[in-house]
């Protein structure tokens, strides 16, 4: 519909809208948190959520104890390999149109860990992530802005054809592999749907721009 | 309180023990004490409950994985050489078992000094890894045993509930030993260097640049 003659008809009082437009402005408001934190991002995270910051401004109102209620992940904080197959439960019980913000170095790469033996690589080995948020960590700013990013990404999806939201596409799936203990290291190490190493061209690592040592 | 007049009264009042104190040289010059294993638990509540020295609380348990060194001696072998029997001086090379160490940090609350340090140390790294456990006269070494089984490998007899505490149950390896290998879960690094760089040759080389 044309925007300007939208304009028009609401100065008129004439109130238009697509199923398209009020279906995302209901999901992208009332985004309810699942309540859980892993490390100390989570304070961040809490502190969010309190009256000097209050995610509640952005729909965000109340933090779900249960995974059933809740809309949104908030993967706040070092995800230890032990951890991994309950997060990873957690986001399959979670009802769809589900969403998930990753928060901090090492929910995202495993940050300051990433070259030890007992913390995942990034929570994107397991399950989609939607906003990944740098820092160690992010600020209550930053972590407004991933959500408000969210909300964006939400409002610019198309409910039909490509790119439409995983709930509305019968072959998208719901449930992702829960890695299990194995003798040495989570198994599977990463879900080959959802996350694949990046391929990049390190033969020029250690040597400098011509290619020597 | 000096090591010295602890070992001597050690000595005088638990038979058959075997201590030795094994010093420090750096500046804070913190020597420690090593027990043996048959007595450590006789030592340890002598140490807890003797009027004067009365180390009721232990701070810290840690430890420590000392691997086998490879010992290269000089040995004269008689040989025939050229049809002569000489004296051929050769170097010959063992491989020494290595050991596992637990280390106890003691203080006394009542008394307000320490800390003194305990030693103990397994036979090898391989099978004869028992040390006794210390838990039933300082409580407060309870996880950090299970810490140290865990992940050096020490099991400690008489411990109430000796599992693992950071790693899941069914984890085989002792991920602080010297020998650990971590799984290759390798990514990629925008600026590797030193072990990292390693690693990251390691894994193209095996997956042929993937």
């Amino acid at each position: 519909m044309d925007e300007k003659l939208k304009v028009e008809l609401g100065k008129q009082g004439i109130f238009t809208t697509t199923l398209q437009e009020l279906y995302n402005w209901g999901r992208r408001n009332s985004l309810w948190p699942l309540n859980f934190g892993l490390a100390c991002c989570a304070i961040e995270m809490i502190a969010t959520t309190m009256a000097r910051y209050d995610l509640a401004r952005f729909g965000a109102e109340v933090f779900r104890p249960s995974p059933r209620q809740a809309d949104l992940m908030i993967v706040a904080g070092t995800i230890t390999k032990k951890m991994a197959p309950q997060v990873v439960r957690l986001y399959n019980q979670m009802a769809e149109p589900k969403y998930v913000i990753s928060m901090g170095a090492c929910a995202i790469s495993g940050g300051p860990f990433k070259q030890g033996y007992n913390v995942l690589k990034g929570i994107d080995r397991y399950i989609p992530v939607d906003v990944h948020i740098p820092g160690c960590p992010p600020r209550p700013e930053a972590l407004i802005d991933a959500f408000i990013t969210l909300q964006k990404q939400i409002d610019e999806q198309q409910l039909t054809g490509v790119g439409r939201p995983r709930h509305l596409d019968p072959d998208a799936p719901s449930e992702f592999i829960v890695p299990q203990f194995g003798p040495h290291d989570l198994e599977p190490p990463q879900n080959p749907d959802v996350w694949r190493p990046p391929l990049v061209n390190i033969s020029l690592a250690g040597k400098n721009e011509s290619g020597n040592d | 309180m000096n090591l010295e007049t602890i070992k001597s009264e050690i000595e005088a009042n638990v038979p058959g023990c075997r201590l030795e104190i094994v010093p420090n040289n750096s500046p804070s010059g913190q020597h420690s004490l090593l027990i043996d294993s048959e007595t450590a638990l006789t030592v340890a509540r002598f140490l807890r409950d003797a009027a004067h020295l009365r180390f009721d609380y232990c701070s810290n348990v840690t430890g420590i994985d000392w691997p086998g060194k490879e010992i290269s001696e000089k040995v004269k072998i008689k040989k025939i050489l050229d049809g002569v029997e000489q004296e051929v001086e050769e170097i010959q090379k063992t491989q020494s078992a290595g050991h596992l160490e637990a280390v106890y940090h003691l203080y006394s609350m009542e008394k307000k000094h320490g800390p003194v340090i305990l030693r103990m140390r397994t036979e090898d790294r391989a099978d004869r890894i028992h040390l006794p456990s210390l838990t039933p006269i300082w409580r407060s070494a309870e996880f950090q045993e299970r810490e140290i089984f865990d992940l050096y490998g020490i099991v400690f007899d008489g411990h109430p509930d000796l599992r693992r505490i950071l790693m899941w149950d069914g984890f085989e390896d002792h991920p602080m030993r010297r020998d650990y290998v971590e799984p290759d879960d390798y990514e990629y690094e925008p600026t590797p260097h030193d072990a990292v760089l390693q690693k990251a040759k390691q894994h193209l080389s095996e997956t042929g640049g993937r």
